[in-house]
């Protein structure tokens, strides 16, 4: 990650990235769209100075995240990775703990047909966002 | 769709009649200006009257305008070649915090040349104060360069003053007077300077092109070496057609000068006091001495690209101080330089408007803009108020990666 600067100036999206930005998947508009899906973990990182918060609420059953709600502030990748993970975790009936702790940065970025070199970085917030989330849910179980 | 052009300060629509005046230098007129011939000598002459409109507006002497490629060229050249030049004087070299990328990273470079450099601080709205530059002039200050008007937030600085002081103490002053041209006074005699940029992007003249008024008698040293043109300070065959284009179209603002400043300056105030009317919206720089087509708020909780980039969808076309649009992924170092923490600088947009910008085009991009506003708030983890925003004044942290 450290040669990100290094690499090219492209500027442009890919029409994945665009599609998530422009219609995010499982967003929170309101606070009910959050009560609705019946969180049970919760998970938030970022700093608002450095530009990138994000929050992202789940709801798991069984082992399996079965929904999960997201709120980010950043630019364009930082929405569209945190939209495309949303959807990574809760398709086919939704995903297993164990695997979703293991979601890499690259396996958005992968499913989001890539990102200008240097908005990668945005993408490796939306993972951690539900890795802290998981802690979240595991530390209420107990 | 149709579109708004709200980024004029990034450049502006070359005018009709610039590339009129322009073309036949593409065609037939398309000798080298050093040749000895018919073909050249015609070339030759229509270098020598543009330098002559552009003297005549800048009033001064036709030998002290120097065409160079560009606005940042004519920067570097300014602060390189004067430095460089003068090094045996001293070696104390002044700026500010809010100056162009052109001009600030060659004060980086000159003082890991062994230059001592000082940045002077501006105030909440973006101004130097006249006492901060007479204190940081020393013994050893050999030139200063303070940018005429601030390219991201609209700060008019008096100039005339400014240049003043360095005069009283023999420092040269250089102005990147590059935003200023459409709509300041760019009488160097009047203003007192030693140097001043100007760039043809910005006067809806040509890309490519820029020149360096430099007074008879300020010596500096090239930055370009070779055919020795524009008296051996510039070396590298003239563009002609593009010198052609600078100076129609610096006649052309200079003639419309008044009539512009008068329907933009009602046009930026009405954007402006429209935009603060979304809650938590916050003008970043002057409400006076700002220039007149200016416009530079930060909305609170929202990230200036993701605004940039829906508002673009739409055909409206902005910018944003935010550090994702940047390519070292730093806030704009303008808007915090006057005071505001990152979080403000990431939520900052700036609308530069331009001569053929309508009422009924702002209307419209007023819609959006709420409307976008609204969205990515609701779409934020954030809920700062802009007051809590404006307290914040914390310094930009190791951020990304």
């Amino acid at each position: 990650m450290a040669d990100i600067k290094k690499h090219g100036k492209e500027w442009f999206y890919s029409k994945i990235v665009k599609e998530h930005f422009f219609h995010p998947k499982n967003m929170a508009l309101s606070d009910k769209d959050i009560e609705l899906i019946r969180p049970n973990g919760v998970g938030e990182v970022g700093s608002p100075a450095c530009g990138d918060v994000m929050r992202m609420w789940i709801s798991v059953e069984n082992g399996k995240i079965k929904r999960c709600r997201w709120r980010t502030f950043g630019c364009t990748s930082a929405i569209a990775s945190t939209s495309m993970l949303s959807v990574m975790i809760t398709e086919k009936g939704g995903m297993k703990l164990e695997e979703a702790e293991k979601i890499t940065a690259k396996d958005i970025l992968d499913r989001l047909g890539g990102l200008p070199p240097n908005k990668i970085h945005c993408s490796v917030l939306g993972d951690q966002a539900l890795k802290a989330a998981i802690k979240d849910y595991r530390k209420n179980e107990k | 769709m149709k579109e708004i052009y709200f980024d004029n300060a990034a450049t502006t629509k070359t005018d009709k009649r610039v590339l009129k005046e322009m073309l036949p230098y593409f065609k037939g007129k398309y000798g080298n200006p050093n040749s000895m011939h018919n073909k050249g000598i015609e070339a030759r002459q229509a270098i020598e009257e543009a330098r002559q409109k552009v003297s005549n507006i800048l009033n001064c002497s036709k030998e002290e305008i120097i065409f160079t490629g560009s606005g940042t060229e004519s920067d570097n050249l300014a602060i390189f070649g004067y430095a460089r030049k003068n090094r045996d004087k001293g070696k104390h070299i002044i700026t500010t915090k809010i100056e162009h990328h052109a001009v600030s990273h060659c004060f980086e470079r000159l003082s890991k040349e062994g230059f001592d450099v000082t940045f002077l601080d501006v105030d909440s709205e973006g101004f130097v104060f006249a006492e901060d530059l007479k204190k940081a002039i020393r013994n050893d200050t050999i030139f200063v360069s303070i940018i005429y008007a601030n390219n991201e937030i609209g700060t008019i600085q008096n100039i005339k003053e400014l240049a003043k002081i360095c005069k009283e103490k023999g420092v040269a002053f250089h102005t990147d007077a590059c935003q200023a041209a459409n709509y300041c006074n760019i009488d160097v005699l009047d203003l007192g300077v030693d140097m001043m940029t100007l760039n043809g992007s910005k006067i809806y003249g040509p890309k490519g092109v820029g020149i360096l008024y430099k007074k008879k008698g300020v010596e500096i040293e090239p930055i370009l070496y070779g055919g020795g043109q524009e008296n051996g300070i510039r070396s590298g065959t003239e563009n002609v057609a593009n010198i052609v284009g600078f100076a129609k179209a610096l006649e052309l603002v200079y003639e419309e000068k008044e009539k512009e400043i008068r329907k933009l300056t009602e046009l930026r105030d009405y954007f402006i006091n429209e935009l603060l009317k979304i809650p938590d919206t916050k003008l970043n720089g002057p409400r006076e001495n700002r220039l007149p087509n200016n416009v530079n708020v930060s909305f609170a909780n929202i990230e200036g690209e993701s605004l940039l980039l829906l508002l673009n969808e739409e055909g409206i076309f902005a910018s944003t101080g935010s550090a994702c649009s940047s390519k070292d992924l730093a806030p704009s170092h303008v808007v915090t330089a006057i005071g505001n923490s990152p979080e403000i600088a990431h939520s900052s947009m700036r609308f530069s408007l331009g001569k053929d910008i309508t009422k009924k085009q702002i209307d419209i991009a007023l819609g959006f803009i709420e409307n976008f506003v609204k969205k990515l708030r609701k779409m934020s983890p954030l809920d700062f108020s802009i007051e809590e925003l404006i307290m914040k004044n914390k310094k930009a942290r190791e951020c990304g990666e």
